[in-house]
């Protein structure tokens, strides 16, 4: 078993045709996942060869999702659009929204976030790195599958190459993971980290659960106290951003202590009165975890 | 991104939102001049990103243009939180009989627009939240419909029971709401608005944040970027694409993602070090971008080592590596750089940078110990 994405996934990729777009199609086709379609506006009718089969492209994710009975939609849209591309996908049924896109206004997302809410999709992101179930092999978005395994550890993170390294030290300390969730680095994300501990706490397969979090907001510390009434699973947790000045955004748009609320010791703190360990290096992640699922 | 009191100011007057006659100076001279010719007692504020000007003298009340100049020459070249002020605000003194506080900015737990509004204006907004939350009116709009009429005259209600003050408010609630999202803004916050002793409701100061990925599509709102107000790394790294913010330790860090970049700098100082910034070269690769980011560490005269912690998923280490050997062939780079290479293409790494003469460890820890190190005994 796994979250979110699994062999029930018929993907559609919005933005298929572009330099990104095409490249990751191709990485998620190899690794198996099944991708039913790919969007384009005004590209309709071709097809994206990925060395073996060919996937066919639609103007529109309407008619992708009837002609090809797609469920789950991957979004590689440059910016200003795809705010737009995330409600023509939830206007379209889609039930599993990935936004992978960097850099879209903040304003927009308002927006795309309650028409969503209002189609009753999920959306996950934006600016992430998406999901990968390894059993399933089945990943939609942009996370290296080759740092991943199958395993009963649920990961949950805010960055994208710290969640890799994150992930690649427990699969080579022989740990695989049941799936792994970039939500991203955003002020505004469609899934935070208690949507994704509440799958991981219905997922028979999942284990134990890492969490990783970052300076900015308060979405750790009510996920905190969320685990502390709810779950039942061992958590360990992990927040970057320690050393970060106030009032400065750190790559991230959402990685900001404004005020006086979201530093990295105000997340710790949480973490660690709400019975989750926290890992004070990457390193200790992979210790602790093992630690949790015992001998 | 933010902007100044007086750009801010610009922008409400634009909007039909009522502020004070002023204009920015940047000599005292000028100061003078302005405060000539708007007549009768003026203010006189500095324009530094930062808060807490009033406190740190850089805002005074000036009764007669020479005044005005005296004070003027006082705050320009100030040092206000370690920014140094470079320009002050002259504006007419109003006659005040109230303060009330009023912003509009994002809410990450909303995930919508929120009102924010008080009739305990001119202090620290956090301060009056956290004593008397019922002095505060909090009210979320939907980016959808944008304020209503009547959330507009709701939040004026709040602040004043005298209806022509309510009338006047309502209007300004509008407007600022048009401001803040025809320029893309995560925060547009008077404080404080004032009514005069003559019952006129206007903004005394104003203070505006941009979305950085909302400016994008709105290409005008950068002229009002001001570079003097950032170090000049900084200034170059936003031109050469890279996210990249100075701190004042000695061990230069070069990541590749946001996450891991804050998370190396977190190691470094965990073995005891102090990391000089936070840089994330972003997922490409482009030999172009490594070389900026290594001259731009590297002019900083603090940085004792440069440290390389770089993950290859989508990112190759082996195009890192030819980035890392290109760059120092092409410029003169002091500093001894350690670098960690782990995941696509590793090995090809090691190669490259093995024939440059360059060492790659494979274990974080590892890499961050020994730049601490160095930088140590440096």
């Amino acid at each position: 078993m796994a979250v979110f994405v699994d062999d029930q996934t018929r993907l559609v990729v919005q933005g298929i045709t572009g330099r990104d777009g095409s490249f990751h199609t191709r990485q998620m086709a190899e690794y198996g996942t099944r991708i039913v379609a790919g969007v384009t506006p005004g590209k309709g009718g071709g097809n994206l060869d990925t060395g073996g089969t060919r996937i066919p492209i639609f103007n529109t994710v309407d008619r992708a999702v009837e002609e090809t009975g797609a469920n789950t939609s991957v979004i590689y849209v440059p910016p200003p659009f795809a705010a737009g591309a995330i409600m023509e996908a939830a206007d379209a049924g889609i039930g599993l929204i990935v936004a992978i896109t960097e850099g879209i206004p903040v304003q927009d997302m308002t927006r795309a976030v309650a028409l969503v809410q209002d189609r009753g999709s999920r959306l996950v992101g934006p600016n992430c790195p998406g999901l990968i179930s390894p059993a399933s092999r089945t990943k939609v978005g942009i996370i290296p599958a080759q740092v991943t395994a199958p395993g009963p550890v649920g990961v949950v993170s805010r960055s994208g190459t710290l969640t890799y390294e994150a992930v690649s030290q427990l699969t080579r300390a022989g740990i695989g993971q049941t799936t792994c969730i970039g939500i991203g680095g955003d002020p505004i994300i469609g899934t935070n980290f208690i949507d994704c501990l509440s799958a991981f706490r219905s997922d028979p397969e999942t284990e134990a659960v890492v969490m990783l979090g970052e300076i900015g907001g308060t979405d750790e510390q009510e996920a905190a106290r969320w685990v502390r009434e709810h779950l039942s699973k061992p958590v360990v947790g992990f927040i970057a951003g320690r050393t970060a000045p106030p009032g400065r955004r750190m790559g991230h748009a959402g990685a900001i202590v404004s005020g006086s609320a979201g530093t990295a010791r105000e997340k710790v703190r949480a973490f660690e009165e709400n019975g989750i360990r926290v890992a004070n290096r990457p390193v200790e992640i992979t210790d602790l975890i093992r630690e949790a699922l015992g001998p | 991104m933010d902007i100044h009191e007086y750009q801010a100011k610009e922008l409400f007057r634009s909007a039909g939102i009522p502020v004070p006659p002023g204009e920015v100076a940047r000599t005292p001279a000028e100061a003078r001049r302005i405060a000539e010719e708007l007549g009768g007692r003026v203010v006189v504020k500095a324009q530094v990103h930062i808060g807490g000007r009033g406190k740190a003298g850089g805002v005074r009340l000036a009764s007669s243009a020479t005044e005005a100049e005296s004070h003027a020459s006082d705050i320009l070249g100030m040092d206000i939180r370690g920014l140094t002020v470079g320009k002050v605000l002259v504006t007419r003194a109003e006659d005040i009989a109230s303060e009330a506080y009023v912003a509009v900015l994002i809410d990450r737990r909303r995930q919508s627009p929120v009102f924010i509004v008080s009739p305990e204006g001119g202090v620290d907004i956090e301060e009056v939240a956290a004593e008397r939350p019922e002095a505060i009116l909090r009210l979320p709009v939907d980016p959808r419909y944008g304020l209503l009429p009547h959330q507009a005259f709701r939040l004026a209600d709040f602040l004043y029971a005298e209806a022509g003050h309510a009338r006047q408010a309502a209007r300004i609630m509008d407007r600022l709401y048009r401001v803040f999202t025809s320029n893309s803004c995560s925060l547009a916050e008077i404080n404080p608005l004032i009514v005069t002793v003559a019952g006129q409701v206007r903004a005394i100061d104003a203070k505006v944040s941009l979305d950085d990925s909302g400016m994008k599509r709105l290409p005008e709102l950068e002229a009002l970027r001001d570079t003097s107000s950032e170090p000049a790394s900084e200034t170059r790294a936003r031109q050469a694409g890279l996210s990249f913010v100075k701190l004042d330790g000695d061990v230069g860090c070069c990541v590749n993602g946001a996450g891991l970049a804050m998370a190396t700098m977190d190691l470094v100082k965990y073995y005891g070090g102090r990391p000089a910034n936070f840089l994330d070269i972003g997922g490409s690769s482009n030999p172009d971008k490594v070389v900026a980011a290594l001259e731009i560490i590297a002019s900083d005269p603090h940085v004792k080592v440069i440290l390389f912690n770089i993950f290859g998923g989508i990112t190759r280490c082996d195009d890192v590596a030819k980035g890392i050997v290109e760059a120092r062939s092409r410029t003169a780079i002091a500093p001894p750089i350690v670098i960690r290479l782990s995941g696509t293409n590793e090995a090809e790494a090691i190669e490259i940078l093995g024939e440059a003469g360059l060492a790659a460890y494979s274990s974080m820890d590892q890499v961050v110990e020994r730049a601490v190190r160095m930088a140590g005994s440096a």
